[in-house]
C-alpha cells in the first residue's frame, strides 16, 4: 500500500524539511548527533529507533521545543529560524504529541480555536473555526462533532481533533509522534486511511513510532536513529522489518520468538465467577472465570478497557473484587484485610502492571530503593527490627541489574534518569528476584524497544520453564500469540473464550475481542 | 543526569538567595536612611557577639529545628502541615498538665514524661485533621490552618479558667516548680570550667533538638516506614499497587509531625518560662515551613537553616537596641524579605544558575 500513492512529485522538487548537521546535547548525553535528513513533500516519512535514540529530541528542535548546539532547517528550501512552536506553526508545522494537549471539558471547537483566536470577543472566531472545520472534515475525511465535548471523545476522535487543531493553523507538514500507541487496531486504522489521505491532497508527514509494521504499512521513505545518530535512510518498499530491527538494533534480533512446548502442571491460581465494581460503580469485571498452571503463560488479549486492567488491579491486590479465588488450594481473599498488594505478595503472586512509571516505580527513588519496593517490609530487606538493610537491598540490586542487563548498571542512579526499556527490566527483575509462584504482566513491552522487549520476552518463557505460572494481558496480538501457551479474550468484563495459539489466528481472536463469537465448529 | 554539581544545589543557592535578601534589605534601610552596613553588623553581632545572643540564637534555633522537622516530616508524605502552630500551642498544654500534676523531684525524671505529654498532645491535635484527610479527603492545608485557630482559642480559654494561677490577673499558671527545671547553658556548661550567660535561655532542649533531627533522619531514609511515607510522598498511585495504605501513612506521619511541633513547648514552656503563659509559639510553627523549605526537607539542612533563623530573630531584636532609627516594624520587614528569598522564593535561582552550570560544561567538555 506504500506505492502507488505518492502525488508523483519528482525527486528534485525542494525537500519539504531538510535538516543538515543537527545536533543537541543534555549534559554529557549527546542525544543527536550530526543528523542530516531531507523529507520530501507529498510523503509520508517515518522515523524509527529505540526509546532514547534521540527521535523525539530532534522532533522537538524541529518544533523549536528545544533549541540545537549546531545544524540548521529549511523549510521548503529555505532557511528557517525556529526559536519557538510559534515559529514552527507560522512556518507550516503541526505536531501532534503522543499524550494529547486537549482542554477535557472544551468542546471540539473550542479546543481547536485555543489559542488562535482573533479579537476579543469569541463567537466570531468560532463561527469562523466551525466552518473551517466542516470543510477540513469533507477534505480530509476527519468526522468529528464539533460540539462534542472533549472527554466524551474516544481516544481515536481525540487524536483526530489533535489533528484538525493543526489542520486549523494551515499545518502543510505534521509530526505524528507515537501516534497508535493509545489507539485500538481499528483506529489505528482509521488513523492510517487518514494519513494516505492526508497525503493525497500534498501534506507532508513525518511518523515517529517504533512499531515496524506501520513503518511497512503506510510509509514511503524510512529514516532509522540509534542512539542518537541517523544510521540509514531506505525507501520503504526496498526494505523489510527483519532489515529495520537490524539498523534499530545495530545486531540481528529475533522478531519471533522461539520457545519450548510448556509443561502444565497443577492448577495454582483458579478464579471462579470473579467481579468488580470500580469507584464510579460501573461493572468492570462480570463473572471472570479462569484456571492458570504451573509452567504455562496464559495470555489475556483485548481491546484495552475491557477489563484487563480490573483483572490484574483486582489479583494484584489494589480493588476490592467478589467472587471464589484459591491460590494453590487456599482461599485467596479479594477485598478487606489480606488482599493488599503487600500480602499478595508475600503469599507469593508478583506483578509487572501496566503503568511502570505511576505504579511499578517510584520515579524519585533510586534504583536500589526501587528494587525492594513492595517486598521492603520483607525480613530479607531487614537489617533488625528496626531498621532497614540498605546496604544489603543495594548489594543485591546491583547484582540484580547485572543479570538483567540494566543500563547503566548504576544502582544509585534514580528510577526517572533510566530509558523505559531499563525502567521495565528494573521492575521486571525485581518481580522474577522475589521467586512468585505466579507473576502478573501487564503490557510488559509498551513503550520499550526492540532490544529489550527480546529480552523480556527471554526472561518470561524462561520464567515459565522454571515451573511459575504466568498471567499475562497485553494489547499487542503479536505479543499474545508469541508468548501465550494459550489465549483468552476478554470483552466488555467477560471471557469471550479460550483457544490455543496454534489452533486459532489473529482474525478468530480479532473478533473475539470485538465480542462476535464465531459460531464454528 | 544532574544537570547541576549537588554541592550548588544545596549550598550554592541557599547562599546566592541570603545574599540577594541582605541586599534587598539593605536597600530598604538605605531608603529609610540608615547605614545597611551598620545593619548587617549589629544583626551578626547581636546574634553571634557575646555568649548571651549565642545563647539566643540556639534557643530560637531549638524551635525552628522542632517546627521545622516537623514540617519536613509531613512534606515527605506530601502533606503541607500548616498547623505546626496550633499543634506546639497544644503540645505546650500536654507539658504544663504533667508538670503541674506532679510535684517532680528532678528534671531527669520529670523530662521523658513532659517530652510525652507534649508529643502526645501535639500529635492529638495533628490527628484531627489527619483523620479527615485519610479518611474524608478533607484538604490538610484547610483543616490545619482552621485548627491553628482553635489552639489558639483553646489556649485562652484554658489560661483564663481551670489553668489559671489562682488570685492573679494574668493568663497564665503557676511555676513549674524547681524540680520540673531544665538546666540551662550556663549551669550546663559551667562544670567545664566554660563561662555561659546566665541570662541567655537556651537550655538542654537543644540537644534534644538535635537528638530529634538524628532520629528523624534514621526514620526518614533507614526505616521501613519512611520507605512507605516517601513513596506515598512521590507516587500515592505507586503505594497502592506496593500494597502501602495511604490512610495508614497519612495518619503516622502527621501523628510524628505533630509530635515534632509539640516539643517546641519543651524548649519554650519547661525550659525558659517555666509555666505556660500564652502565645508562646510566637510563629514559630510557621517559621518551621520556611525552614524545612531552606532546609531542603533534610535534617542536616534543618539544623543549618534554623541556625540561620534563629541568627535572623535574634540578631533583629538586637538591631531593635543598637539602631534607633529602625523601628520593629523595620526590624520584620527584613526578616521577611530574608524568609521570602531562602523559602518561598528558593526556585527562583535555580534555573539561571543551572543554565550557566550547563554553559559551563559545554565550554569544558
Amino acid at each position: 500500500m506504500a506505492e502507488g500513492q505518492n502525488q508523483g512529485r519528482p525527486d528534485t522538487a525542494a525537500p519539504a524539511i531538510e535538516l543538515t548537521g543537527i545536533s543537541k546535547a543534555f549534559g554529557p548525553v549527546q542525544a543527536n548527533k550530526d543528523i542530516s535528513i531531507r523529507v520530501m513533500p507529498g510523503t509520508i516519512h517515518g522515523i524509527i529507533g529505540e526509546n532514547g535514540a534521540g527521535k523525539s529530541t530532534l522532533m522537538s528542535i524541529l518544533y523549536g521545543f528545544y533549541k540545537a548546539d549546531a545544524g540548521e532547517i529549511f523549510i521548503n528550501g529555505n532557511k528557517t529560524e525556529i526559536p519557538d512552536s510559534q515559529a514552527a506553526i507560522a512556518a507550516g508545522i503541526g505536531m501532534v504529541f503522543q499524550h494529547f494537549k486537549l482542554v477535557q471539558n472544551f468542546t471540539v471547537l473550542e479546543n481547536v480555536v485555543l489559542g488562535a483566536e482573533e479579537g476579543a470577543m469569541l463567537r466570531p472566531s468560532l463561527a469562523k473555526a466551525r466552518q473551517l472545520l466542516t470543510d477540513l472534515a469533507d477534505e480530509y475525511e476527519l468526522h468529528v462533532d464539533p460540539d462534542s465535548i472533549v472527554e466524551d471523545l474516544s481516544v481515536g476522535h481525540q487524536q483526530r481533533v489533535e489533528i484538525l487543531k493543526a489542520l486549523y493553523r494551515q499545518a502543510d507538514i505534521l509530526i505524528l509522534d507515537e501516534p497508535t500507541g493509545v489507539l485500538t487496531p481499528a483506529e489505528a486504522d482509521q488513523l492510517f486511511r487518514i494519513l494516505a489521505r492526508l497525503r493525497e491532497e500534498g501534506k507532508t508527514i513525518i511518523l515517529i513510532t517504533h512499531k515496524l509494521r506501520e513503518i511497512m504499512e503506510i510509509t514511503n521513505t524510512v529514516s532509522v536513529m540509534r542512539r542518537g545518530e541517523m544510521t540509514a535512510t531506505v525507501k520503504t518498499s526496498e526494505t523489510s522489518p527483519e532489515h529495520l530491527a537490524e539498523l534499530m538494533v545495530g545486531r540481528k534480533v529475533l522478531l519471533h520468538v522461539d520457545k519450548p512446548k510448556a509443561n502444565p502442571g497443577e492448577v495454582v491460581l483458579d478464579l471462579k465467577n470473579l467481579r468488580y465494581v470500580d469507584e464510579q460503580g460501573v461493572e468492570r469485571l462480570k463473572g471472570i472465570d479462569l484456571t492458570l498452571r504451573k509452567g504455562e503463560i496464559l495470555g489475556i488479549a483485548g481491546v484495552a478497557g475491557n477489563g484487563q486492567s480490573a483483572l490484574l488491579e483486582v489479583l494484584g491486590g489494589y480493588a476490592d473484587g467478589t467472587g471464589e479465588a484459591t491460590l494453590k488450594g487456599a482461599p485467596l481473599p479479594l477485598a478487606g484485610r489480606g488482599s493488599d498488594g503487600r500480602s499478595r505478595r508475600h503469599s507469593g503472586i508478583g506483578h509487572v502492571p501496566e503503568d511502570r512509571q505511576n505504579e511499578g516505580l517510584i520515579m524519585e527513588f533510586t534504583a536500589w530503593e526501587n528494587m525492594a519496593f513492595g517486598y521492603h517490609h520483607e525480613p530479607e530487606y531487614q537489617k533488625n527490627p528496626l531498621l532497614m538493610d540498605n546496604a544489603g537491598i543495594q548489594a543485591k540490586a546491583a547484582a540484580s541489574m547485572e543479570r538483567f542487563d540494566v543500563r547503566p548498571p548504576n544502582p544509585k542512579l534514580k528510577a526517572k534518569n533510566f530509558s523505559g526499556g531499563n525502567q521495565q527490566k528494573i521492575v521486571v527483575a525485581r518481580e522474577i528476584e522475589a521467586h512468585p509462584d505466579v507473576l502478573l504482566i501487564g503490557q510488559p513491552t509498551r513503550g520499550v524497544d526492540i532490544g529489550a522487549i527480546e529480552f523480556i520476552h527471554q526472561q518470561i518463557i524462561d520464567l515459565r520453564d522454571q515451573g511459575v505460572a504466568i498471567l499475562l494481558v497485553s494489547v499487542e496480538l503479536d505479543e499474545i500469540f508469541s508468548l501465550s501457551d494459550r489465549i483468552a479474550v476478554m470483552f466488555d468484563g467477560h471471557i469471550m473464550g479460550e483457544r490455543m495459539p496454534d489452533e486459532t489466528d489473529e482474525k478468530e481472536v480479532g473478533l473475539l475481542m470485538a465480542g462476535i463469537v464465531e459460531k464454528a465448529a | 543526569m544532574d544537570k547541576m554539581p549537588r554541592w550548588a544545589d544545596v549550598a550554592l543557592i541557599p547562599l546566592i538567595n541570603i545574599l540577594l535578601a541582605f541586599i534587598l534589605a539593605g536597600l530598604v534601610v538605605l531608603a529609610i536612611g540608615q547605614n545597611p552596613f551598620d545593619m548587617v553588623y549589629f544583626m551578626i553581632k547581636g546574634a553571634l557577639g557575646s555568649t548571651r545572643g549565642i545563647g539566643y540564637t540556639l534557643y530560637y534555633t531549638t524551635n525552628f529545628i522542632f517546627t521545622g522537622l516537623a514540617f519536613s516530616v509531613a512534606m515527605h508524605a506530601k502533606l503541607f502541615n500548616i498547623g505546626g502552630e496550633g499543634q506546639a500551642a497544644v503540645g505546650g498544654i500536654g507539658t504544663a498538665l504533667v508538670l503541674l500534676a506532679v510535684p517532680w523531684p528532678h528534671w531527669t525524671l520529670a523530662l521523658p514524661f513532659a517530652v510525652i505529654g507534649a508529643a502526645v498532645f501535639g500529635a492529638g491535635w495533628a490527628a484531627i485533621p489527619a483523620y479527615l484527610q485519610a479518611k474524608r479527603g478533607s484538604h490538610i492545608v484547610i483543616t490545619t490552618i482552621m485548627f491553628n485557630f482553635i489552639a489558639g482559642a483553646l489556649s485562652i480559654y484554658l489560661l483564663n479558667g481551670v489553668l489559671k494561677k489562682p488570685d492573679q490577673q494574668a493568663a497564665e499558671t503557676r511555676q513549674f516548680g524547681d524540680g520540673a527545671h531544665l538546666p540551662t547553658f550556663n549551669e550546663m556548661l559551667s562544670p567545664f570550667g566554660i563561662e555561659f550567660s546566665k541570662s541567655a535561655p537556651v537550655n538542654f532542649s537543644f540537644v534534644l533538638a538535635i537528638a530529634a533531627a538524628v532520629l528523624v533522619w534514621l526514620l526518614i531514609w533507614r526505616t521501613r516506614l519512611g520507605y512507605d511515607i516517601r513513596a506515598f510522598g512521590n507516587s500515592e498511585s505507586a503505594t497502592a499497587y506496593a500494597g502501602i495504605s495511604s490512610v495508614r501513612v497519612t495518619i503516622i506521619a502527621m501523628l510524628i509531625s505533630g509530635g515534632l511541633s509539640g516539643l517546641l513547648a519543651i524548649n519554650v514552656v519547661m525550659g525558659e518560662a517555666e509555666r505556660l503563659i500564652l502565645n508562646f509559639v510566637e510563629g514559630a510553627g510557621f517559621m518551621g515551613i520556611a525552614v524545612a523549605l531552606m532546609g531542603r526537607n533534610h535534617p542536616f539542612g534543618i539544623v543549618l537553616a534554623a541556625f540561620l533563623f534563629g541568627m535572623l530573630n535574634q540578631g533583629g531584636f538586637e538591631l531593635l537596641w543598637e539602631m534607633p532609627g529602625i523601628s520593629r516594624e523595620m526590624v520584620l520587614v527584613i526578616q521577611a524579605l530574608i524568609i521570602i528569598f531562602t523559602g518561598a522564593l528558593v526556585n527562583m535561582t535555580r534555573d539561571p544558575l543551572e543554565r550557566f552550570f550547563i554553559r559551563m560544561n559545554k565550554r569544558a567538555g
